[in-house]
This record gives C-alpha cells, structure tokens and sequence, in this order.
C-alpha cells in the first residue's frame, strides 16, 4: 500500500513545467503518439470482438460489408461454443487449476518469505539468491524433463500434473515480492509481540499477515492471471479433450484443419480473456505494483 | 541422552526452545516452497543436462550416449537457423520493445487527462493469454481475409494482398510485431515506474541551467533510469528468447523453418517427435545464452549504481 501511495503523491507532482509546452506542441508530441499507441494496442482486442459478434455472411464478405463493422450482429458463435463444444468445461478447469496453483503457491511463499526475511536463518541470504535465481528459469527448458516426471508419477492427463508444476514460477515471483512487503513491517511490532509471549507462528498469522494483504493480493492475482495464460505446460501434459485449459482447448480443439470457424476462435479467445480482464480491472493498482516490484527490488 | 535431559529440564521447555531456534524454524517455514521447487524445478534441470546426453525416446528410457546429441546438432542446419532465427527475433523484438515502450512511458509520464484509464487500458495486451491474442493475429495476419492487407489495399498502398505468414521475410517479421506489440505494455509500464521517481527539481534545475529538451532527456532522465531499464530488459530478453506460445500458434516454425526458435525445434523434436534427448539437448543449449544475458544486464547494472551517488 505504502508504493501505492507514494506512486499517487508523484503523480501528482509530475507534468510540473508542462505549463511550458504550448497546445499546439504538446498535440504533436503527446496526444496523437498516444492515439496511434491506443489504436495499435487496442485494435486486435476490436477485432477480436467484431469478428465473434459477426454472422458467417459477413464475415469475409468484404466486397459488400465494411469489416470494421457489423450489420446484423448475432451470438451464434458463442451459442455454438458455449453448448455445442467442451468450452465450457475447459474453463472450469481453467478456473480450478488456477486457483488451486495460486493457493499452494501463495502458502508456500508466504512461510518462505517470512522465514527469509525475518527468522533470518543461517544461510537466508543464499537462499533469498535462490529463489530470484530460481525465477529466472523459463518453461521452455523444463517441459521435456517434466513431463517425462510427470509421466512416471502418474499424474499425465490429470489436473495435478498443472497444479504441482505451475508453482514452479509461481512460487519463486510471490516469495519475491512477498518479502518486499515484509521488509516494510517494522521489527518493533514482532519484539513486542515476543515479549507478550507471541510465538512465531502466532506473530506471521495475528501481525504481520494482516498488514500484508494488499503485497497477498498483488501476489495472488499475479500468479493466478500466469496460470491462466500458462500454456506450454498445459499443451503438454494434457491430453483428454476435456481436461485441457482454455488457452489449449481453444488452439488444438477448435481449429480443424479444413476450415477456420473463425467467429467460434474468436469467441472463445475473448471469453477466455475475460475472467482475467475482469480480474485486472478491478485491482489494477495491485497489479501493477506487484509487476513494478519485482522488477524494482 | 533424550532421557537425562528430560530430566534436567522439563519437556515443554525443549520443545519451547527448539521452536524458538530460528534454524529450525527457518528449516520448518522454508520446508514446503523448498519441496516443490527442488521436486520439480531443481530436479528436472538436473534431468534435462542429464536427458540431453541420452537417448532417451517417449516411452522408453535412454541410455548414456554421451555428446552425440550435440554432435548431431552442431551439424544439423535447422537447429543453427533456429539459433539464428532466435538471436534475430530476440533482439529485434526487445529493441522495437524497448524504444517503443519508453516512448510509451514518456508520453504517459506527460500531465495527462484520464491518465490511470490510458494506464490500465496500455496493460491489457499483456494481461490476456498471449495464446489467445495470438490467435486473434492469426486472424488478422490470415493469407486470404487479413484486414491488414484489406485496409491498406482500401489506402491505395498496395495493390495484391500480403502473404503474411506464407513468406519467409513477411513471416518473421509477422511474429515480431506480434511479439512487440505484446511486450510494449511490460516495458512501457516498468519503465513509467522509474520514471515517477525520478524528482521533478532536478529537471527544473537542468532547465534553469538552459538544458534542451534532448539534453534534459539524455543527461537526467537516462542516467537515472538505467538501473530499471537494466532489470526490465533482462526479463524482456529472458521472456522473448524463450518464447513458445506465439510462434506455435502463428507458424509453428514455419514457412520453411523460418521462425522455428530454439524453443519451438525443442517441443517439436522432443515432445512432438518424441526424441525427448535431443529436444531435451535444444532446451539445454538455450541456457548459455540466457546466463550471457542476465550476466550482462546484471553487471550493467552493478557499473550503474555509483553514477546516482547512491552506495555501493
């Protein structure tokens, strides 16, 4: 909260010596970079929702209809994947995965990142390196042991084989970002609490838990929006039509090779957008402050 | 032993005592994180160096073949143009990223109206599952119905449509504006991060002294912000070097293997193709290259930090 503050009292102060532009100046130099930026960034998501609201006659009927927009709007491109294909039940299983990887996640750092930055173990430090190091291992180089693991366990083609290998990025990030929040809580408040006889696992869950949650929520809605997106692991370790996750299921099961339904792709990537979205926009501050500070420590 | 000292002082207190240890208890805390990432990300690692000298297939476990696998790829020309095509989509892709997204943060660092909505609103390429966007750039980027092609043709700018995907040149640079465009966001919104901590007198001072704008740019924003840029363009290198998901949903390597990365040969050779060695020896050969680029952005940084007069 205290990096959210602080980022509000700059933005106030900033732009100090912009009564120095003229209009005419500031036009060309700020606002229309910034529109052809806004239009470039955002067009895909207008072309992705015209395109799933557009009927099959329309659709590459260029000729007649202006792409850019839509006469007879329909929604038989959501009718048909929300009751005629397993779209529904991959984002279920999107949705469980997710939350499951994001709590084991979330507890596995927050005792981690406490015991490395206040118990202050013997060795904390290397093992703080560690786990920053740790983060910096991409998927692309797991997957191929992994899924030869994965096999071995048991766990292909089960939900597991994602909630126990998501953890790998998710729980480097949180412990990261976590003991950036800790490190703010001053120490005074922990040696009361010992003095009052707190032990340590009454002080991470009565003190210093408490004045954490908004690094717990930048942390947890960080690591479920990855898991949502994850997709290496899950193309890979899932097979059954209906265990896989929306990014996979919208990929290899609606693309058949003679014909593109584009309308259905289209629908299904914006609803499979959404639930993040949605998410974002609720706690922008939070995200961005969880994306700014692991970048920043 | 555990008897005398039972006797000497009772139970709970050596209970008491062993909690309060903070070895023990560090152990205690750190046992659960420790247990996923040494099961399955310190292990696999070890697995993967090990399953690269192996010929290891799907379903059947390989045996110790020594360097072969390399061997075999040192002469493969897919595997050195998928190095190649790799370096190239790499540093494109971060250096569009980069001067783009600062140019991003510069405008958005500006006094602007609605300035959180721009903000929030700039996010949202990077929030959306980039298998999902890049499914939307396959529609865009489609050979027959782009509306690229549909709209500069409309323009007057070319008169047949682009193969975007279809051509080899058209392709690689397909994937790396889709990859920019992407990545923007990330840099531009890190990099705005900086930037509002950089205070405001200091510019006031460098205009009181008769600074240009290029000069207040250059010699106050710049220096003050390399640490962040440092730090934000090793993830973005680390991010696009071992991209996967939008190359293997745009062209799946191809045309011609003309934007098959490392990444992408790896899965295909070793998931795909089921030579889970030699894809597992790809994915091995991509970790050179990422210690080059972390070690090169961190003592970027470590040179840095004196110039703000800060410690160390």
């Amino acid at each position: 909260m205290a990096a959210i503050k602080q980022a509000e009292r700059i933005d106030t102060d900033e732009g100090g010596m912009g009564y120095l532009q003229s209009l005419p100046r500031r036009v060309v130099t700020v606002y229309l970079p910034l529109l052809v930026f806004m239009i470039v960034l955002l067009f895909p998501f207008y072309w992705m929702t015209i395109t799933a609201i557009k009927p099959n006659a329309e659709m590459t009927d260029y000729a007649n209809h202006n792409p850019f927009w839509v006469v007879h709007p329909t929604l038989q491109h959501i009718r048909y994947l929300l009751f005629e294909t397993s779209y529904p039940g991959w984002l279920l299983n999107t949705i469980i995965i997710s939350t499951a990887a994001t709590f084991l996640s979330l507890l596995a750092a927050v005792l981690a990142a406490y015991a490395i930055e206040r118990l202050r173990f013997s060795g904390a430090r290397q093992v703080g390196l560690a786990v920053f190091l740790a983060y910096l291992v991409p998927p692309s180089i797991l997957f191929i042991p992994l899924s030869l693991m994965v096999f071995n366990l048991g766990l292909y083609d089960t939900p597991f084989a994602l909630i126990l290998t998501y953890p790998t990025f998710l729980v480097p990030f949180c412990t990261w970002l976590l003991m950036g929040y800790f490190r703010s809580i001053p120490f005074e408040l922990e040696e009361c609490a010992l003095i009052d006889g707190a032990s340590r696992w009454q002080i991470l869950t009565k003190i210093v838990l408490p004045l954490s949650v908004p690094g717990l929520i930048s942390a947890g809605i960080f690591a479920f929006t990855l898991s949502w997106n994850e997709f290496i692991y899950a193309l890979t370790f899932i097979q059954s039509s209906e265990k896989k996750t929306v990014p996979v299921g919208v990929l290899t099961e609606l693309v058949r090779s003679d014909v593109y339904e584009w309308g259905a792709l289209m629908a299904g990537a914006l609803i499979g957008s959404l639930p993040v979205v949605v998410l974002y926009s609720f706690f922008v501050e939070y995200y961005v402050s969880s994306m700014t500070g692991a970048v920043k420590e | 032993m555990a008897v005398n000292s039972a006797a000497v002082r009772p139970r709970p207190s050596i209970l008491s005592r062993l909690a309060e240890s903070r070895n023990v208890l560090g152990f205690g805390f750190m046992l659960p994180a420790a247990a996923l990432l040494l099961v399955f990300l310190t292990y696999p690692l070890g697995l993967g160096v090990w399953l690269g000298f192996t010929d290891a297939r799907i379903g059947r476990p390989g045996i110790f073949i020594g360097i072969e696998n390399y061997e075999y790829l040192w002469s493969d020309s897919v595997f050195w143009l998928s190095v190649f095509n790799t370096l190239l989509y790499t540093v494109s892709a971060s250096i569009l990223k980069f001067v783009l997204g600062l140019w991003l943060a510069l405008i958005l660092n500006q006094n602007l109206p609605f300035k959180s909505f721009f903000r929030a609103v700039v996010l949202l390429p990077w929030v959306v599952p980039t298998v999902l966007s890049a499914i939307a750039f396959w529609w865009i980027y489609d050979s027959q119905f782009s509306i690229l092609s549909w709209a500069l043709q409309q323009m007057g700018l070319i008169d047949h449509r682009i193969n975007f995907l279809g051509d080899p040149t058209n392709a690689r640079a397909s994937v790396i504006a889709a990859n920019v465009w992407r990545g923007i966001p990330f840099v531009a919104i890190t990099l705005l991060a900086g930037l509002q901590t950089i205070p405001q007198s200091l510019y006031e001072a460098a205009t009181l002294d008769g600074a240009s704008r290029w000069q207040l740019f250059r010699h106050v924003t710049l220096p003050l912000l390399t640490p962040i840029i440092a730090i934000t363009m090793t993830f973005s290198v680390l991010f696009t070097f071992t991209d996967f998901q939008l190359i293997y949903v745009l062209t799946r390597g191809g045309p011609v293997n003309a934007t098959h990365l490392m990444a992408t040969l790896s899965f295909q050779r070793g998931i795909a193709g089921g030579q889970l060695g030699e894809g597992a020896a790809i994915a091995v050969a991509m970790i050179p290259f990422l210690l080059a680029a972390i070690l090169f952005s961190y003592f970027g940084l470590q040179r840095r930090r004196w110039q703000q007069g800060g410690g160390d």
